[in-house]
């Protein structure tokens, strides 16, 4: 007993010493990120070297940091609120934690449709959610769209991620803006009954089980199985960009992005980190490292990426997923979509 | 006489008083729930009720009910075993089926999915020899997990609680005529009860808050069903209602502790180590049962992961000692303080039993069963008030400054309840003889505490620190949202992997996480060996 409560004590002790205190530096910006350290910290180690701007963060998931902008008010530290999501940016705009910028360079980098009308927040990288087929059992001819996922044909034959993740609620969401309540809702009902398994907890998981034999086709966004197949280059699944034929709306594209917070104390030392990502080879790091697709069209994507060819994306702006993702979420319960 | 009396009574207040206020902060999140009650959130009710809470509800109950025989089932029989039975393998089973300990659930998890679901090694291997698994992914899987990930806190209780009597009142039994196995049934397992049920209410409170294991199962409780509101429905505030939902659960399992705990009296003689009870036949198969266990809850984990990390090993670039540091002065920090804050409640029951201690008592656990992001939320809105307060009231005080001791007041409002259940427990092994010769011949109450309390609830308090700083290295969205900059730790960093879904790499600070969290395991070892030791040489003398 004494010894443990020695050891604890020597313990903090010996930890209490070693945190030695430095005196801040000048010009330092905070961004709480839902992107993880691994992602972002090389960017803000480069833009530090170049311009001796030191960017600090702290993770965590986009509500939990949301929830910390809207109780810290104007005693926040942070500058930056940086999401792996539009729904939650748009979010944070709606709780007037992000306020409206004025930059020429940030409009003539990110297309419209990945930044909020706004300007409150601007996408840095695309997240694209497709279709993925086992190549050994399905050919490319019998693919076209999400909701022909729905059709009779791929009874049995289907896995998807839980409905708990964003990226399923955004597509649904631009599903609802298209179709409408009730022809969604037929769709999600069709994806629901043709289930080869009950839904996965991440789209690694449902690539592996179309690898395994589990299952024929799935639903996930290109930078999980553009990492699978770095690991395994004879992986027997393939990539098919989805709602590509004419008249159809593209492909579903999410954002990566950022905004300046209200409380921010120097919106335009944050602004200019938010112009440098979006441009060059910063832009080009901040998607490639996560095998993501550059926001900014000037900007060529990882070469393994740019092998898959070049898809039309959805011309609704992504704000709007976050806008009827509390619609999205609710169809998918009624629906009986875990 | 009188003024003797009203002393006491003075005294007593003052124990009430101090207790009360030491577990003030557990309030915090359950005034958060009530104050959420007061403004209706419609439509997002009549959508729960209709498709989301019948649901999360019936599997809310299906999973406490699996995990609760699990966890029993596994505890008491090792710690039966390890305690009253002699069998090969015997002393380094005692310490080693605690290893689980260290192992976080959500981890688990994983690395269960890894290796058995469809496309898990396991599966894939023995498929190839014609053999198909039943489906892992469900029900019956996640009680797997959540017992490996859990059985240790009945183990750690009951054993503690066998080590001391059980040994007695079996020879006592067989004496009779009656057969082990009956008689451990009939007599040791009915005086253990208020241990067993102590280490599985601990269980099941945390199965209801847990929200990693079940969501790497798409398994969907009430905790989910809190965070799928707030975090796809925008609505903290119907977060918190359903919270109140999730509270009811709490109450019940408190309620149903407090009654197999009534009229129960525990006193124990002075015990000396009896012989152990030779297996004859059976002692094989104590000694695979133990092994299954380790195999399953430990050792096949360890290995899987090990197997995923290791090309990850050198991508850590040097940042793990900070992160070591951080995580291990954070549990040490947060055990000390939380552990002497539940002593301190448990001492005040014992000594000044009223309402107002043992409602004390009962708030203070609440904090274990509430979803830790939330109890987060709760804690940390109103202290950014308060501090934004201060500041404008012109105190030179900062959130950011107050960051560290905010977060452990997190982690304290989070575990009084682990603290504190192993502490209570030992106390009912008191025999009130004893304080009564103390006080009798003049001792005032520090010196009673000092010399007879402290002493012989040594081993419960070991058992408190030792689960109250494994719980903190686990935590995770407590720390997330209240740790101040610079204080990331091991589990911060699995959280920031596994986000992206990036196992192989999270695999890294798992392990790392472990190793910190087996340090404090081999040293109570070492502590229980040290005293059984003198234990055994006092005897000699004697």
């Amino acid at each position: 007993m004494n010894r443990l409560i020695l050891s604890l004590s020597v313990l903090l002790l010996v930890s209490a010493c070693s945190r030695s205190e430095t005196a801040p530096p000048p010009t330092e910006l905070v961004v709480y990120s839902a992107r993880a350290e691994h992602l972002i910290q090389p960017l803000f180690e480069r833009y530090q070297q170049e311009t001796g701007v030191v960017v600090r963060y702290l993770s965590d998931s986009e509500a939990s940091l949301i929830e910390r902008l809207k109780a810290e008010g104007a005693q926040s530290p942070a500058d930056i609120l940086l999401t792996v999501d539009a729904g939650n940016l748009w979010y944070a705009a709606e709780q007037g934690v992000l306020r409206p910028l004025e930059s020429d360079v940030l409009t003539a980098n990110i297309p419209a449709v990945l930044r909020d009308p706004q300007m409150r927040w601007v996408g840095l990288s695309v997240r694209a959610r497709t279709l993925v087929y086992a190549t050994e059992r399905v050919q490319p001819t019998e693919l076209s769209t999400y909701e022909a996922l729905a059709d009779d044909t791929w009874k049995g034959r289907l896995c998807l991620r839980s409905a708990k993740k964003v990226y399923n609620q955004s597509l649904v969401a631009t599903m609802i803006a298209e179709l409408g309540e009730p022809a969604t809702e037929a769709v999600v009902r069709g994806w629901v009954d043709n289930l080869a398994a009950p839904p996965f907890a991440n789209d690694t998981a449902v690539i592996e089980a179309i690898s395994a034999g589990r299952c024929d086709v799935g639903l996930v966004n290109t930078y999980y199985f553009g990492r699978l197949l770095k690991d395994t280059p004879d992986l027997p699944v393939g990539l098919f960009w989805a709602n590509q034929g004419e008249g159809a709306r593209g492909l579903h594209v999410n954002v990566s992005g950022a905004g300046v917070t209200t409380a921010s104390k120097q919106p335009e030392a944050a602004q200019a980190l938010l112009e440098w990502l979006s441009q060059g080879e910063a832009q080009a790091l901040f998607a490639g490292s996560n095998l993501e697709f550059p926001a900014n069209p000037m900007v060529p994507a990882d070469p393994l990426v740019a092998a898959w060819g070049p898809y039309r994306g959805d011309d609704l702006n992504v704000s709007e997923a976050g806008r009827l993702q509390v619609q999205a979420v609710r169809l998918m319960d009624r629906a009986g979509y875990e | 006489m009188s003024a003797a009396a009203s002393g006491g009574r003075a005294a007593r207040f003052a124990w009430a008083l101090l207790a009360a206020g030491f577990c003030l902060p557990t309030l915090v999140p359950l005034a958060a729930v009530l104050q959420a009650l007061l403004v209706p959130e419609g439509e997002v009710w009549q959508h729960l009720l209709a498709h989301v809470l019948p649901s999360a509800v019936a599997d809310t109950l299906w999973l406490l009910l699996g995990v609760g025989l699990g966890v029993v089932a596994v505890g008491v029989s090792l710690a039966g075993l390890v305690a009253m039975a002699d069998f090969p393998g015997r002393r380094f089973f005692d310490w080693a089926l605690l290893l689980p300990l260290a192992m976080p659930g959500y981890v688990l998890a994983v690395a269960f999915l890894g290796l058995f679901d469809y496309s898990g090694t396991v599966a894939t291997a023995l498929r190839a020899w014609g053999i198909e698994l039943p489906a892992f992914r469900g029900r019956g899987g996640l009680i797997l997990v959540l017992t490996a990930a859990l059985y240790p806190y009945v183990y750690l209780v009951a054993r503690q609680a066998f080590a001391s009597t059980g040994l007695r009142t079996l020879e006592v039994a067989r004496s009779l005529g009656h057969a082990p196995l009956p008689a451990f049934l009939r007599t040791v397992l009915p005086l253990g009860l208020p241990w067993i049920m102590a280490g599985t209410g601990l269980a099941l409170m945390e199965t209801l808050a847990d929200f990693g294991t079940v969501a790497a199962f798409n398994y969907d409780t009430l905790t989910v069903a809190i965070y799928k509101t707030w975090y796809t429905q925008f609505s903290p505030r119907g977060g918190l209602q359903v919270a109140a939902v999730l509270l009811l659960f709490v109450l019940g399992l408190l309620a149903l502790e407090a009654r197999g705990r009534r009229g129960m009296r525990f006193a124990t003689m002075g015990v000396a180590p009896l012989r152990r009870l030779p297996l004859t036949r059976l002692r094989w198969l104590a000694t695979a049962w133990c092994a299954l266990v380790l195999l399953l809850a430990f050792v096949l984990p360890v290995i899987w992961l090990a197997v995923a990390g290791l090309q990850h090993v050198p991508d850590m670039r040097g940042r793990f000692w900070a992160l070591g540091r951080n995580t291990l002065s954070l549990g040490a920090l947060a055990a000390l303080l939380t552990v002497a804050v539940a002593l301190l409640i448990a001492l005040a029951v014992h000594f000044a039993p009223s309402w107002i201690t043992r409602l004390t008592q009962r708030l203070s656990t609440l904090g274990y069963a509430f979803p830790g992001a939330l109890l987060a939320v709760g804690l940390y809105v109103p202290m950014a008030a308060l501090m934004a307060t201060l500041a404008q009231a012109g105190f030179a005080i900062s959130l950011v400054q107050i960051g560290v001791p905010l977060l452990l007041l997190g982690y304290g409002v989070r575990f009084l309840a682990v603290g504190h259940a192993p502490v209570a427990a030992g106390l009912l092994r008191l025999r009130p003889s004893m304080i009564e010769a103390a006080r009798l011949s003049g001792a005032g109450p520090l010196r009673i505490i000092g010399r007879i309390h402290l002493p012989l609830l040594q081993p419960s308090l070991m058992t408190a620190l030792l689960l109250v700083f494994v719980d903190v290295l686990k935590e995770m969205p407590i720390t997330l949202m209240m740790r101040p900059f610079g204080w990331d730790t091991f589990a911060t960093r699995i959280f920031e992997f596994t986000r992206e879904g990036e196992w192989g790499m999270a695999a890294v600070p798992s392990l790392a996480l472990m190793v910190a969290g087996l340090l404090p395991i081999w040293l109570l070892h070492r502590g229980r060996r040290a005293s059984e030791g003198l234990h055994l040489r006092g005897q000699a003398h004697a």
